[in-house]
C-alpha cells in the first residue's frame, strides 16, 4: 500500500509542478490544487499508514489507533488551502479583468519594476 | 549594587512618553509647548539626582526586567559613574537646548514636531548610557541613528538638510550594523549579554581568538558614530540641521555615543597593542586633520563641525592610549568639550539668527554690536584654544602631558609633535573665530543689522560659559564627578588632583608653543588660505555619493536580473533548487533502517490508484480545456477522499470531499468570466524542460514519502490518545486535538480563513469600482446562457434538500467531539446547502432571504472562539483550557457538554461565513456584468400558468 500512496504523491507533485510552470494563471491554479493534494497526502502519510484503526477511542488503552496528529494538521491544511485557492482565483480573475489576459509573466513592454499600471 | 526599583526604567522611558506631548501642546502655543517639552527631562533629571548619593559613594544602581532570560534577553539598566555623567549631560544640555530652541525656531517651523524628535532622540541616548544588556543597548543605538535622521532633516525643504540626514543615517547606521556583529561576538565569548558580566571578563575577551573581529566591528560602530577618520565626513554635512540640533547632537550626545561606547568597553578591550595602534592613531590623525580643515572653513557652523571632529579625535586618542591617567583626562575632556562647544554652537546660532549669515567673510566687528554674544563666544572659544584660566586649558595640559611620554612604534617624538600640532591648529581656528567675527571694523553690509538677542536666547550659552570659567578657575569643583566617572571607566579607584599650575613641565612648553603658533597662523591667515585653496583635496561628499550610486546601480542590476517579472522562471528556479538541495541532503546519508512492513494492496485500492494517476495525467494533458480539467480535478479529489477513508482518517475524508465540492463551485463560477481555453504558448524545449523539473520534483517527493512510511518514528501522539478523553472529554482524538490540545493553532487558522474571505470581498469591491468593472459591463455573456437558468426540478429539489442538509450539518457538528465530524466539516456542509440555493434560484432571490451578513458571521465566529478561550482566565487557567461535564434533563438522555464545543461553534461560524463570503463575492460580478437578474425563484414558473388560467376563467 505504501508504494501506492508514494507513487500517487509523486504523480500529483509532478503534475502540479508541471502546471505551475505554465504561462497562464488558470493552469497554475490547477497545479496548486494538485500540489495541495500531494502535500496533504504527504503530511498525512508521515504518521504511517494503518487500516481500520481510526483515532476514535472505544475503550481503555492507547494501542490500536492510527496517529491522530498528522490528521489534525491536514484537516486544517485542507480548509486553509481552500482559502488560498479562493484568494488566488480572485486575484487572477481580477488580473484578467484588468488586463484582458491571464498571463502570469510581465513582459518587457510592461514595466516590471515601476509598478505603474498600463498606460493603455 | 543597589536595586533601583523601576526608577531607571522610568528615566529611560520618560522622554519617549514625553515625546507624545509637544505635538499636542503646540495647539496651546509655543511657550506651552516648550514648557511641556521640558517637563520629562526635568523629571528624569530629578530622579537621576536622587540616585546621586549612591553613585558618588561608589555604588551601582540596577534594574532588571526579565523578558526571555533563557536567551539572555532582559530589559536591564544600570547606573554607575559613567552612566550618571552622560545621563546628566544628556538631560541637562537637553533642557538648555529646549529653552534655546524656543527662541531660535521661527514661527514657520513646526515646533511641536521639533520637540517630539528631540525627546525621542534624548530617550534613545539615555537608553544607550543606562542599558545593562548589550542587545538593549544596540536597539537604543539604532534608535539614535533613526531619531537623529529626523532631527538633521528637520528642515525638509532644504536639499542639504535631506542629503545630510541621509548621509548621517547611512554612515552611522552601517556602523551600527557592524557593531551588532561585534557585540554578539562579545556576548558569545563571555556567555552573557549583560554589560556588568562582560566588564568582569576582560582577560577572557582579550585572550580570545575572536578578540580582533569583535574589536574591529565595535570600533567601526564607535568610529562612525563619533565621526573618526575616514568616517568623519557625515558630521559637517549634518550641519544643515537647525542650530539647536547641532548644539545638542554634536556637543553632548550623538557623537559622544561612540566615545561613551569606547569608554564603556575600555576595561575589556583596551590595553592591547591592537587597541593602542588602531584607536590612538586614528584619534590623533583625526584630531590634526580636522583641526587643519577647520581653520579654513568660512561657515561658522562648518568650522565648529570640523573642530568637533578634531576634539572627538582628541578624546579617541586619549582613550586609545590605554592608561588610567589618559582615560581620566578623556572623561574630564568630555565635560569640558560639552561646555564650550555647546556654547559656541549656540553663539553661532545667535549670530546667524541676528545677522542672517554665518559666513565669516561677511562678518566682523560684531564686538560692539553684540557685546553679550561677544563675551560668551569669546570665552568659550578661548577655552577651545586652551588658554589658561578656562577649563579647556586643563584638559589640553593633561592631554599633552600624556602625549609627551607616549612612544609610537619606537619613535618617541612622533606623538608629542603631532599632539602639539593638533593643539596649535586648534588654537588657530579658535583665534580666527574670535578675530574674524568679533574684531575688525564694523561693516555696513551685514545682510541684517545685528544686535544682541533677548535673554531667553543667550541664557543657555551663558550658563555653559559660567561653567567653563568656574571649572577653569577652580578645577577642584569638577573632581568628584571626574573621579566617579573615571573610576567607572577604568574599574580602578581614581582620585585625581586637578590644578591649573603643574610646574614647568614639558606639557607647559608644548602648550606655549601651540598658543604662539596659533597666533602666528592667524597673522599669516591670508597667504595660508590662498595656499590651502590651491591644494588638491578629495571631496568626501563626491566620493560618498559615487559610492552610494555605484552600490545602488549594482543592486538594481542584480534585482533586474533576478526579478524580471517572469513568475514562471522564479518558480522553475525555486523548484529546481529545492530538488537539488533535497538531493544533496539525501546524498548525505543518515537514513534509519527500514522497520515497518508494507501493507497489502487490496483490489479497490488499485482501482482508485489507477483513477488517480489517470486523472492527474488527464489534467496535465487537458489543462488547456479548462472545464474538462475541472471535472477531472473533482475525480482526483474524490480518490484522495477515498484514500483517507480506507486509511483510518474519516475526518479528513469528510473535510476533503466537502472542500472539493466548494472548490469546484468556486472555480466554475470564476471560469464563467475567464477564457475557457488556454492557448498554446510554450515551445517544445520549454515543455520538456518543465517536464524534467516536474518529474524530478515528483520523484524526490515520492521517494521521500516512501522512506517516511517505511520507518516508525517517535511521535508525541500517544499523549493525545491517552489524554483525549481524560483531559478533553472527547472520543474523537482528531477533533480534540483541533479544539483543545492545539486550539491555539486552530484559532489562528480560522482567523486566516476569515481574513481570506474578507480579502476576496475587498478585492471584489476594488475591482468592480475600477476599470475591470467597466470591462465587465461591456462583456457579452448572452451566448453562454442556457434558456432556463433556474430549472424547476433543481429549484424544487434544492429547496427540499435545504432542511435535510442543514440537519446533517447540525448532526455532524454535534457529534464531532466523539465521532467523525466537527465545526470545520459542519461549516462546509451547511455552506454547500446554502450555495445550492444560490445556484438553483439565483443570486438576487437568495440574497433577499439572507438575514445575517457573512462578515458578521466571520466576526462572531472568531469572537466566540476567542471568548471561549478567554473564559479559562476566569478560573486562573491559561488561554483555551477546556472543561466538560454531563447534563441530565428529562426526558432526554444524559448528554455531554464541553467548553470545547463552544470553541467549535466559533470554528463552524467562521468557516461558514468565510466560504459564503468568497462565493457571494464572486456571484456579485454577475450582477455587475449587467446580466438579467431574476427576482423570482424560477425562470418559468408553472404555477403562473395555472393562476393565469384561473384569472381568465
Amino acid at each position: 500500500m505504501e508504494i501506492v500512496i508514494a507513487s500517487s504523491i509523486a504523480t500529483l507533485t509532478a503534475g502540479g509542478v508541471y502546471l505551475i510552470l505554465r504561462l497562464r494563471a488558470f493552469a497554475v491554479i490547477l497545479g496548486l490544487a494538485l500540489l495541495s493534494y500531494a502535500v496533504n497526502l504527504f503530511i498525512f502519510s508521515s504518521g504511517g499508514l494503518t487500516v481500520d484503526e481510526p483515532p476514535i477511542l472505544h475503550g481503555d488503552g492507547i494501542a490500536g489507533y492510527t496517529d491522530p496528529l498528522p490528521q489534525a494538521l491536514v484537516l486544517t491544511a485542507i480548509v486553509i488551502s481552500f482559502g488560498m485557492t479562493a484568494v488566488l482565483v480572485m486575484v487572477s480573475l481580477g488580473a484578467y479583468l484588468e488586463r484582458g489576459n491571464d498571463k502570469l509573466d510581465i513582459h518587457e513592454d510592461e514595466d516590471a519594476l515601476s509598478g505603474e499600471p498600463d498606460a493603455q | 549594587m543597589n536595586d533601583g526599583g523601576n526608577l531607571l526604567l522610568i528615566i529611560a522611558l520618560l522622554p519617549f512618553i514625553g515625546a507624545l506631548i509637544p505635538g499636542v501642546m503646540i495647539r496651546a502655543g509655543r511657550n506651552a509647548c516648550a514648557t511641556f517639552a521640558a517637563v520629562p527631562p526635568a523629571l528624569a533629571l530629578a530622579i537621576l539626582l536622587v540616585h546621586a548619593p549612591t553613585v558618588f559613594s561608589g555604588g551601582v544602581v540596577q534594574t532588571q526586567i526579565d523578558w526571555l532570560p533563557q536567551l539572555g534577553l532582559s530589559a536591564s539598566f544600570f547606573l554607575d559613574g559613567l552612566g550618571f555623567l552622560f545621563a546628566c549631560m544628556i538631560l541637562g544640555v537637553g533642557l538648555l537646548i529646549i529653552l534655546y530652541a524656543r527662541f531660535y525656531l521661527s514661527g514657520e517651523d513646526p515646533m511641536g514636531q521639533f520637540y517630539t524628535y528631540l525627546l525621542l532622540f534624548q530617550g534613545a541616548m539615555l537608553g544607550i548610557v543606562l542599558s545593562d544588556n548589550i542587545l538593549l543597548l544596540l536597539i537604543f543605538w539604532e534608535l539614535t541613528s533613526l531619531s537623529s535622521f529626523l532631527l538633521i532633516g528637520y528642515w525638509k525643504h532644504l536639499p542639504e538638510g535631506r542629503q545630510g540626514a541621509r548621509m548621517a543615517l547611512a554612515v552611522t547606521g552601517a556602523g551600527g550594523l557592524a557593531m551588532i556583529g561585534g557585540m554578539l561576538i562579545l556576548g558569545n565569548i563571555v556567555g552573557s549579554y549583560n554589560l556588568t558580566d562582560i566588564l568582569q571578563q576582560g582577560e577572557l575577551i582579550r585572550s580570545s581568538d575572536w578578540y580582533m573581529p569583535a574589536l574591529i566591528l565595535i570600533l567601526l560602530g564607535a568610529f562612525t558614530k563619533s565621526a573618526q577618520f575616514p568616517f568623519h565626513f557625515w558630521l559637517p554635512h549634518a550641519m544643515a540641521a537647525p542650530t539647536p540640533v547641532s548644539a545638542y547632537l554634536h556637543s553632548a550626545t550623538m557623537v559622544k555615543a561612540g566615545i561613551f561606547l569606547m569608554a564603556r568597553m575600555w576595561p575589556v578591550l583596551s590595553g592591547t597593542e591592537a587597541w593602542f595602534y588602531i584607536v590612538a592613531s586614528v584619534g590623533l590623525f583625526t584630531m590634526v586633520m580636522a583641526a587643519c580643515i577647520a581653520i579654513f572653513r568660512n561657515d561658522l557652523k562648518s568650522l565648529l563641525a570640523f573642530s568637533t571632529v578634531s576634539h572627538l579625535g582628541f578624546l579617541t586618542f586619549l582613550l586609545g592610549l590605554g592608561t588610567e591617567a589618559a582615560a581620566t583626562a578623556a572623561v574630564f575632556h568630555i565635560i569640558v568639550h560639552l561646555t564650550f562647544k555647546a556654547a559656541l554652537f549656540m553663539s553661532a546660532g545667535i549670530i546667524d539668527h541676528e545677522a542672517h549669515t554665518r559666513d565669516i567673510r561677511r562678518l566682523g566687528g560684531l564686538r560692539t554690536l553684540m557685546p553679550v554674544t561677544f563675551v560668551i563666544a569669546s570665552l568659550a572659544a578661548l577655552s577651545m584654544a586652551g588658554i589658561p584660566l578656562t577649563n579647556g586649558f586643563l584638559t589640553k595640559e593633561l592631554m599633552l602631558e600624556e602625549a609627551a611620554h607616549t612612544v609610537w612604534a619606537g619613535n618617541q617624538y612622533l606623538v608629542p609633535i603631532a599632539a602639539t600640532l593638533g593643539a596649535l591648529l586648534s588654537a588657530a581656528y579658535s583665534f580666527r573665530f574670535i578675530a574674524h567675527v568679533f574684531f575688525g571694523p564694523v561693516r555696513d553690509d551685514y545682510p541684517h543689522k545685528p544686535h544682541d538677542p533677548g535673554f531667553g536666547m543667550w541664557a543657555s550659552p551663558a550658563l555653559l560659559v559660567v561653567l567653563v570659567m568656574v571649572i577653569g578657575l577652580f578645577p577642584f569643583v569638577a573632581e568628584p564627578i571626574v573621579d566617579v566617572a573615571a573610576s567607572a571607566v577604568t574599574g580602578a579607584s581614581i582620585h585625581t588632583h586637578l590644578a591649573i599650575w603643574h610646574g614647568l613641565t614639558p606639557a607647559l612648553y608644548m602648550s606655549l608653543t601651540a598658543v604662539v603658533g596659533g597666533l602666528i597662523v592667524l597673522a599669516l591667515y591670508s597667504p595660508l588660505s590662498r595656499g590651502w585653496a590651491a591644494l588638491p583635496r578629495p571631496e568626501a561628499k563626491v566620493i560618498f555619493d559615487g559610492l552610494v550610486e555605484s552600490i545602488a546601480a549594482l543592486a538594481r542590476r542584480i534585482t533586474e536580473g533576478l526579478h524580471n517579472g517572469a513568475m514562471t522562471r522564479y518558480l522553475a528556479i525555486f523548484v529546481f533548487a529545492t530538488v537539488l538541495l533535497g538531493f544533496a541532503a539525501w546524498q548525505g546519508g543518515g537514513m534509519a533502517q527500514v522497520n515497518r512492513p508494507n501493507l497489502p494492496i487490496p483490489p479497490m485500492a488499485a482501482v482508485g490508484w489507477l483513477l488517480l494517476i489517470a486523472g492527474t495525467l488527464s489534467v496535465v494533458l487537458l489543462h488547456r480545456q479548462r472545464f474538462r480539467a475541472l471535472v477531472v480535478i473533482g475525480i482526483i479529489g474524490l480518490m484522495v477522499s477515498a484514500a483517507f477513508v480506507y486509511l483510518s482518517a474519516p475526518d479528513l475524508a469528510l473535510t476533503q470531499i466537502s472542500v472539493e465540492t466548494v472548490t469546484i463551485m468556486l472555480l466554475l463560477l470564476a471560469l464563467h468570466y475567464m477564457p475557457k481555453d488556454t492557448p498554446i504558448e510554450s515551445g517544445m524545449f520549454r515543455r520538456v524542460r518543465d517536464g524534467v523539473i516536474a518529474i524530478g520534483a515528483g520523484a524526490g517527493v515520492g521517494l521521500l514519502s516512501y522512506a517516511f512510511m517505511r520507518r516508525d518514528i517517535d511521535t508525541i501522539s500517544d499523549y493525545f490518545l491517552a489524554n483525549s478523553y481524560k483531559g478533553g472529554g472527547g472520543h474523537n482524538v482528531v477533533n480534540v486535538v483541533l479544539v483543545d490540545f492545539r486550539g491555539y493553532d486552530t484559532y489562528g487558522e480560522i482567523i486566516v480563513l476569515g481574513i481570506a474571505g474578507l480579502i476576496i470581498f475587498a478585492l471584489m469591491e476594488a475591482l468592480l469600482s475600477g476599470p475591470a468593472g467597466k470591462r465587465l459591463r461591456n462583456m457579452d455573456f448572452s451566448d453562454d446562457l442556457s434558456r432556463d437558468r433556474h430549472p424547476l426540478m433543481m429549484v424544487v429539489s434544492t429547496r427540499l434538500m435545504l432542511p435535510i442538509a442543514t440537519m446533517v450539518g447540525v448532526y455532524i457538528f454535534l457529534r464531532g467531539h466523539n465521532e467523525p465530524g466537527g465545526g470545520f466539516v459542519a461549516g462546509l456542509v451547511i455552506a454547500i446547502a446554502l450555495l445550492m440555493q444560490y445556484m438553483a434560484s439565483g443570486f438576487a432571490w437568495t440574497q433577499a432571504r439572507q438575514r445575517i451578513e457573512y462578515h458578521a458571521m466571520i466576526g462572531f465566529g472568531v469572537v466566540i472562539a476567542g471568548l471561549t478561550g478567554c473564559a479559562a482566565f476566569l478560573w486562573g487557567l491559561p488561554f483555551l483550557t477546556s472543561t466538560f461535564g454531563y447534563v441530565h434533563w428529562d426526558p432526554i438522555e444524559e448528554f455531554e457538554l464541553a467548553s470545547a464545543m463552544a470553541f467549535d461553534l466559533g470554528v463552524f461560524l467562521t468557516v461558514l461565513g468565510a466560504v459564503m463570503l468568497m462565493l457571494y463575492s464572486l456571484s456579485r460580478i454577475a450582477r455587475h456584468a449587467g446580466e438579467t437578474v431574476n427576482t423570482e425563484p424560477m425562470d418559468y414558473d408553472p404555477s403562473d400558468r395555472v393562476r393565469q388560467t384561473r384569472e381568465e376563467s
